[in-house]
């Protein structure tokens, strides 16, 4: 065990991956001898030499085209898109290719070995084009693995996961947690399952439900509530395709009410498919309607960047609102 | 830091790159007859021969499959009529282990390779031996055994892909490389951009084969692009590049073995720009008298590129009138009566809706294909497909 931060914690994954198997290659921009912009590769050239770790040019959709060739010859890929903001010239090599290639082709060939890394999210002062989660663009696509980690641990466990799991995954790493999460992480290759959430506190009264950086703000609510005397089920999602829905839907028919939350816009955010699949399974045993604690539907702001964030304020308002239906 | 190495002037200068003018390697006249200073490749007999019969196989796959799908016994189809030496002439020069990824309209390489009659109508049909598990709209088709990856309809994706599987086979160090083929209109998609240049800075041992066939559906070249051609931007990128008659099957041959031997021994990736015509229509959905004359494709017909080798052929006395009878009738027999056979086969079974799509059926999906079996069970006569398949289950 050692204490790390979560870029240190990627850093690791990154290096445990790298040393177990050579065909495993990273690159991005800047990903080379700089280590990434946020210096989740660092010292990866200097360590495994310039042609498993390297800068790309300057085009998304070149990196991830290049991605799912490298992903079909047999190699493991992991390409960097250095903020999700900009994955959306990379939008047809991952929507039409790499979550398409093992159906269209019967399984003559795939891009199982690939892994899409990039860092989502605000809170960072980041403006529209640093900041946004764009991960429900991608849930609406079959064939595509998404998964978020909340914490180092998490981080390296499921990145490790998801380098090694046969079919193509998207790592959506909450940067603004990059440096602020700290904890211990195990020195040695280890593998969370994808599409598994975890219940990281048990309650009895309402389900709070999150991923990736919302789950801190999430916690926050909760102690809030807590000293209220509410009695809180916090999960975090980790996975977000394809979902657990076993997990939450066995947790909302104890507690009978759920809160999600994300930083994504409503209007199409995940939440919207969790609450719709949720009352189908525990209609009978909701005593209140599934609350949403999203962005608003704008483009990220930049000043009002808190205005728009929800933040524990928020969830903690919906917890109480939800009890008291 | 700068990366160029260009002279200083000191009045404004602008170049519009005139000065560069790209050559067309040719050898073979319309005759059959080499030209005046022209020497043939290192092609024997065998493998001249095995080039041929591809380039046979394919017009009269392409001719008969039209038909079919004028009868209505096919939804869809696409020939690769006129370009056949372009695509056959190329295919053979490289070694079967280097992987193919085409566009769609490249199945005289899949010819080549050895695809059979057969695996080419179990994919036209969708049937129930189809690799691609009657996934995919025809012309679709895909070989792992043959290195030809699957085709995918939206164009030039394949690309900057076979730029990363030729960086994998680098990696290997398996001594293969990759091709990779796109017409003149995907070469104005980004993802040939993205490709050119990243095989150019890491040096990855990739051929672009551009079948600059004159149109994009009805677009002409010349609203595709001002310049010279694709074969100028090679330039931009410091890549090899060389420009062939793509009517000119010894040429073909000659400028792609070249390109394997500059790809694989210095890893040099090379652009090719053969230049053809698509004689027949973009699909089997296009009219092409809407946009062009007749006039303007029997000046291409005069330049049949499998009349070029039969001649060239002939003159050697590897071929003769005989043979081109005989291969003509078998072939058309063989076409018609396994076209017969693949649309007898029944169609996928039911599961393959599911499966593939992650290397598991993952339990949302599962839930979804019960609802979808529980459905037909309901209503088996409106899925006649299918309605046997769905009888298991809860």
């Amino acid at each position: 065990m050692t204490k790390m931060n979560m870029l240190q914690a990627i850093n690791s994954a990154l290096d445990t991956a790298m040393a177990a198997n050579d065909k495993v290659l990273c690159f991005g921009e800047d990903v080379g001898v700089f280590g990434g912009v946020f210096r989740a590769t660092s010292n990866l050239q200097q360590k495994y030499g310039k042609a498993r770790c390297f800068n790309t040019p300057l085009v998304e959709q070149g990196i991830i085209g290049f991605a799912n060739g490298l992903a079909a010859q047999g190699s493991v890929p992991v390409a960097e898109i250095q903020f999700a903001d900009y994955i959306f010239p990379a939008f047809d090599q991952i929507v039409n290719e790499s979550a398409k290639f093992r159906y269209r082709s019967g399984n003559l060939f795939n891009v199982g070995g690939l892994t899409i890394r990039t860092p989502y999210g605000g809170g960072i002062a980041g403006g529209l084009y640093h900041s946004q989660s764009p991960e429900a663009y991608f849930a609406h696509t079959p064939g595509l693995k998404i998964v978020v980690p909340r914490n180092p641990h998490q981080a390296k466990g499921l990145l490790l996961g998801a380098i090694h799991d046969p079919n193509p995954t998207l790592f959506f790493e909450p940067k603004r947690l990059y440096r602020a999460s700290v904890g211990e992480v195990p020195d040695e290759d280890y593998r969370l399952p994808l599409g598994k959430a975890e219940v990281i506190k048990e309650g009895t009264d309402i389900t709070l439900l999150g991923w990736g950086a919302q789950m801190e703000v999430i916690e926050h609510a909760v102690e809030r509530a807590e000293k209220d005397g509410i009695s809180c089920e916090v999960i975090d999602l980790r996975t977000i395709m394809p979902w657990d829905v076993e997990t939450v839907a066995n947790s909302v028919l104890k507690t009978g009410r759920l809160v999600i939350s994300h930083e994504a816009p409503l209007t199409g955010g995940f939440a919207g498919e969790i609450a719709a699949t949720i009352q189908e399974r525990c209609f009978l045993y909701l005593e209140s309607p599934i609350a949403r604690v999203t962005g608003i539907d704008t483009p990220f702001p930049l000043v009002l960047e808190k205005e728009h964030l929800p933040n524990q304020l928020k969830v903690y308002e919906a917890i109480k609102a939800s009890v008291e239906f | 830091m700068t990366t160029t190495k260009s002279k200083v002037v000191y009045s404004p200068v602008f170049t519009d790159g005139a000065e560069f003018s790209i050559p067309t390697f040719k050898l073979l006249k319309q005759d059959g007859k080499l030209y005046k200073s022209a020497k043939a490749p290192d092609l024997d007999k065998d493998k001249a021969l095995r080039i041929y019969r591809a380039m046979v196989t394919t017009r009269i796959l392409d001719e008969r499959m039209l038909a079919a799908q004028r009868q209505g016994r096919l939804s869809f189809y696409m020939q690769c009529t006129g370009e056949e030496a372009a695509v056959v002439g190329s295919a053979a020069a490289l070694d079967d282990g280097d992987m193919i990824m085409a566009q769609y309209r490249e199945q005289g390489a899949l010819a080549y390779r050895g695809f059979t009659i057969d695996e080419f109508m179990n994919q036209l049909f969708g049937n129930e031996m189809d690799y691609g598990k009657g996934r995919q709209m025809p012309v679709h088709y895909g070989s792992a055994k043959l290195n030809y990856m699957t085709i995918s309809s939206p164009l030039a994706t394949q690309i900057p892909q076979a730029t990363g599987y030729a960086y994998g086979q680098k990696m290997a160090g398996d001594g293969q490389c990759t091709i990779t083929y796109f017409g003149e209109g995907a070469a104005s998609e980004g993802d040939f951009h993205a490709a050119l240049n990243m095989a150019a800075v890491h040096r990855v041992p990739v051929i672009f084969l551009c079948r600059n066939n004159g149109y994009a559906i009805s677009t002409p070249a010349a609203e595709q692009f001002a310049a010279d051609g694709v074969a100028p931007r090679a330039y931009g990128y410091k890549m090899d590049v060389i420009r062939v008659d793509g009517n000119d099957i010894l040429a073909m041959y000659q400028a792609t073995q070249e390109a394997r031997r500059l790809a694989v021994e210095d890893n040099r990736p090379v652009l090719i720009e053969a230049m053809s015509y698509r004689l027949a229509a973009h699909s089997s959905s296009d009219d092409p008298s809407g946009y062009r004359s007749k006039d303007e494709e029997a000046v291409w017909r005069e330049k049949d590129p499998i009349l070029r080798m039969r001649l060239w052929l002939e003159s050697k006395k590897w071929w003769s009138e005989d043979e081109e009878k005989d291969l003509q009738e078998t072939m058309r027999r063989e076409v018609l009566e396994t076209m017969k056979r693949a649309q007898k086969r029944p169609p996928p079974p039911l599961d393959t809706l599911v499966t593939d799509v992650y290397d598991e059926v993952p339990p949302h999906l599962a839930e979804q294909f019960e609802k979808v079996k529980a459905h037909i069970r309901k209503y088996p006569d409106e899925y006649p497909k299918s309605a046997e398949h769905a009888k298991g289950g809860a």
